[in-house]
């Protein structure tokens, strides 16, 4: 790959991601952390994306990954935008396919069923913590369209 | 029959279906949109991980370079001991107290507390000895209520423990036969509501529930002292089920710095000198290792590829007073004209040394490459034999010139010891003298059980992160483990966020039971308990504040602007030399310099291992072509002491140095009336 200033840019930035990871400073980092430096370097892959991606970089199945196989890995991932963002009005209408009456709201369990029953389903532990996370507590009901735009702000501050 | 009907059904069934099917989207949509919710919350939930990971790493960064500045404090203070013996001119002072390992014989006689009154009007837990079950429980009612237990008392448990601990042997052995599970506390450091947490969830000490409790009962939290009073209590009631082993904060240095030293002055007054004095007897009389069953090793710290447990049952643990002090020497040896001579020549075999290794092979005749290379061979010869080679040949390499290679060795420029590089305020000198090797051995593999870290690499190598001990690898556990038929080593002293971490392959267990050390929701607590089957079961709690439950995001929130605030402070510290480094970057003053710049600026000026990309949005302002604006770093800062008007390096200076000078004037100002903050 030719050393241009974009792609010295762009591995910068991985390396960076990766240090945060690194806690013994021997440029490795535990195989579950992956996922996070992917999405933290603002991607957007699916569960089967990052299957994939940790397939190809993993260290043999010793459960770390080394910096000189992620990098170039995640620089092409980078370079070609392989997973894009997801723009704001995509997900609202994601909301409003599971919400059919088009409330503007759902209940935690309706989210819940569909959360764990379909697509790349939650953990219960994923599925407790997003509770926690975007359930209004008064209301008891998520309200998806004030929280788009809120937790959107809320990763960029 | 009845084909009217059947058709009015059917049809009916048919608008029904197509009403069903407007309703309910098709399947492969539903699928789409539940993909898309997953995808976009997983990834808000690793951005969040990503932000409470960068916390953690600068507090983390932040509190080690504070144990390494101690260095610097405690030179100061031997400076000054070593050269004015009596500050205040009348009879010794309290530097002198503190720091002088010699005890003042009268606290060790019994008069010196039962001739302390306690006023009827004192509402406070009053106990006596030897003690019993309701005394304790009297301990515990009372803190919980915030009462503070007399100074009499404390200096009568202090007197009674050190007593006690007196007869026992350096490493304490214990079985599970005869008793139930042994349940294993780590770093404590004040919280008084972790230690309540665990006795509600766990028990009380007793002969049914054995504890261990490994080391950093104090500093830091607010609650040092009502937390080791009921470890000694708790201790001089069952001597046989309440083991406590010393941690790297049982150091009366370390307590200065860290906040022990000023919360009792500040309870005490005029007994907290007296009291401080026999805390400093106590813990160094405290145990350094207990061992369960024969196979279950229970250290603070860890080890090094030195450690030797059948040395370490043989020394005399109590003189090892402090990591920061190295046992004094005659006068004679202080003599400061000649360590500064040593100094020169030092700098030369600095110099040489430095080259490489291999050319002192070829260089010179063999006498005088043996002269050259004498002293750095005898800092290394401390101990036996070739494994020395990476703990201690750091000390005289310069292969990190620009940190200090901060031992917790000697600990000024005039007291004696191997070749180090002490940091004195802000340069650095050199000091080798010899020294009997046989205190040094002790010192040295007392240090090392106090405060060496695991890492993954094999090897053992000194630990500049923290200035003391060794970092030791996987290989460095198995052999000791091997060599002295254990299966498992389980030490503290590292802050861990499910509040245990297993390492070198399950071998190694880290254990932390003060929860939400860094901040409110930083990270749980936990303890072990062990069964005669020695296999570990933890406990996780985490103490919370406030009743009101705080989600994630806020939680992460409130930790990252409290780390982000102390780096500032940091920044706001080095102002002076971190500008000038960015102007000498910025030859045309546009007041900016790349992000890559600023990022190598930050990491050599102020030494932290950082991610500081990611850090940059929090921290400085970018200009509209991309690059950093660096003056921004030092705006929206409230240090929280005033800094007046002063001529800017002062201001930075005081700052920067403000826990030092607190510390100096806590100590002179004996009556604690803080008369003397007029800063």
């Amino acid at each position: 790959m030719a050393e241009t200033s974009e792609t010295a840019d762009i591995q910068r930035k991985i390396r960076a991601a990766f240090h945060v990871f690194d806690h013994k400073a021997d440029n490795t980092v535990d195989v579950r952390e992956v996922s996070t430096i992917i999405y933290s370097l603002g991607c957007f892959p699916t569960k089967a994306d990052i299957h994939r991606f940790v397939d190809e970089v993993e260290e043999d199945n010793m459960g770390y990954v080394h910096l000189d196989k992620f990098l170039p890995v995640m620089t092409k991932v980078l370079l070609e935008n392989k997973f894009p963002p997801i723009p704001e009005e995509n997900l609202l209408q994601a909301f409003e396919v599971l919400d059919k009456e088009r409330r503007g709201y759902m209940e935690p369990q309706e989210l819940a069923k569909y959360m764990k029953s379909e697509g790349e389903t939650f953990s219960q532990e994923e599925m407790n913590e997003m509770l926690t996370a975007l359930v209004d507590e008064k209301k008891n009901l998520i309200c998806y369209k004030e929280l788009i735009s809120q937790l959107t702000l809320d990763l960029d501050t | 029959m009845g084909c009217g009907t059947s058709v009015a059904t059917e049809t009916q069934l048919k608008k029904l279906e197509t009403e069903e099917a407007v309703r309910t989207p098709g399947l492969a949509l539903t699928i789409k949109a539940a993909v898309l919710i997953q995808r976009w919350y997983r990834r808000y939930m690793a951005r969040l991980e990503m932000r409470r990971r960068y916390t953690w790493n600068i507090f983390q960064s932040i509190e080690y370079a504070g144990e390494q500045d101690q260095l610097q404090l405690s030179s100061f203070f031997s400076f000054m001991l070593d050269n004015f013996t009596q500050l205040s001119g009348n009879g010794p002072d309290l530097i002198s107290q503190l720091l002088n390992p010699v005890v003042d014989p009268w606290l060790d006689r019994e008069i010196c507390y039962t001739l302390i009154p306690v006023p009827d009007s004192y509402t406070g837990p009053r106990i006596s000895f030897p003690l019993c079950v309701s005394d304790t429980n009297a301990l515990l009612s009372a803190f919980k209520e915030q009462q503070i237990l007399h100074a009499r008392y404390v200096l009568q448990l202090l007197f009674e423990a050190k007593k006690l601990l007196k007869q026992m042997p350096n490493i304490i052995h214990l079985s599970t036969s005869y008793t139930k599970d042994i349940t294993i506390c780590g770093d404590l450091h004040g919280h008084l509501d972790d230690l309540l947490l665990i006795f509600y969830k766990n028990g009380l000490p007793s002969a049914e529930t054995p504890y261990v409790f490994n080391g950093d009962f104090v500093d830091r939290g607010k609650k040092s002292v009502e937390v080791v009073i009921i470890l000694f209590a708790y201790f001089l009631l069952y001597p046989d089920y309440m083991h406590l082993n010393r941690g790297n904060h049982e150091d009366h240095i370390m307590n200065l710095r860290y906040g022990f030293t000023k919360e009792v002055m500040q309870k005490y007054k005029n007994h907290g000198r007296e009291i401080l004095q026999l805390f400093q007897d106590v813990f160094s009389l405290l145990p350094i290792a207990t061992v369960i069953d024969g196979k279950v090793l229970i250290v603070h710290g860890g080890i090094s590829d030195q450690t030797d447990l059948d040395f370490l049952s043989s020394i005399e643990r109590h003189k090892v007073k402090s990591a920061l002090r190295f046992p004094r020497h005659s006068l004679e040896q202080l003599d400061i004209g000649q360590s500064c001579r040593h100094v020169k020549r030092m700098r030369s075999v600095d110099s040489s040394c430095s080259s490489s290794r291999s050319y002192s092979k070829n260089q010179g005749t063999p006498g005088q490459r043996k002269r050259r290379c004498k002293l750095k061979r005898d800092d290394s010869a401390v101990s036996t034999s070739s494994s020395s080679s990476s703990s201690s040949s750091s000390v005289c390499s310069p292969h990190t010139p620009s940190s200090q290679s901060l031992r917790p060795c000697p600990s000024s420029p005039s007291l004696p010891c191997k070749v180090l590089q002490v940091p004195y305020l802000d340069s650095l000198s050199s000091v080798p003298l010899p020294s009997p090797p046989q205190h040094e051995q002790e010192w040295k593999q007392i240090v090392d059980i106090l405060w060496s870290d695991p890492k993954t690499q094999e090897g053992c190598s000194p630990n500049s992160f923290r200035g003391g001990g060794c970092y030791f690898g996987p290989d460095v556990t198995q052999r000791l483990l091997l060599q002295h038929g254990l299966q498992m080593l389980i030490r503290s002293h590292e802050c861990k966020q499910e509040g245990y971490e297993f390492c070198h392959g399950g071998k190694v267990i880290t254990i932390f039971s003060a929860s939400n050390y860094y901040e409110e929701g930083s990270n749980r607590g936990a303890y072990i308990k062990l069964g005669r089957e020695l296999v570990p079961r933890f406990y996780q709690y985490q103490v919370s504040r406030i009743t009101r439950k705080l989600t994630l995001t806020q939680r992460i929130r409130a930790a990252e602007g409290s780390a982000l605030r102390a780096l500032k402070e940091k920044l706001f510290a080095h102002r002076s030399e971190l500008m000038a480094n960015f102007q000498q970057r910025d030859p045309n003053n546009t007041g900016t310099v790349s992000v890559c710049e600023w990022a190598q600026v930050l990491e050599c000026v102020l030494r932290l291992d950082l991610p500081w990309r990611t850090l940059r949005p929090h921290l400085a302002r970018l200009a509209s072509d991309g690059s950093v604006e660096y003056q921004s770093c030092f705006e929206d800062m409230e240090p929280g002491a005033p800094l007046p008007k002063v001529a800017p390096n002062l201001a930075e200076t005081l700052f920067r140095y403000r826990t030092d000078i607190e510390i100096i004037f806590n100590i002179i100002d004996k009556d604690h009336s803080g008369k003397k903050k007029a800063l």
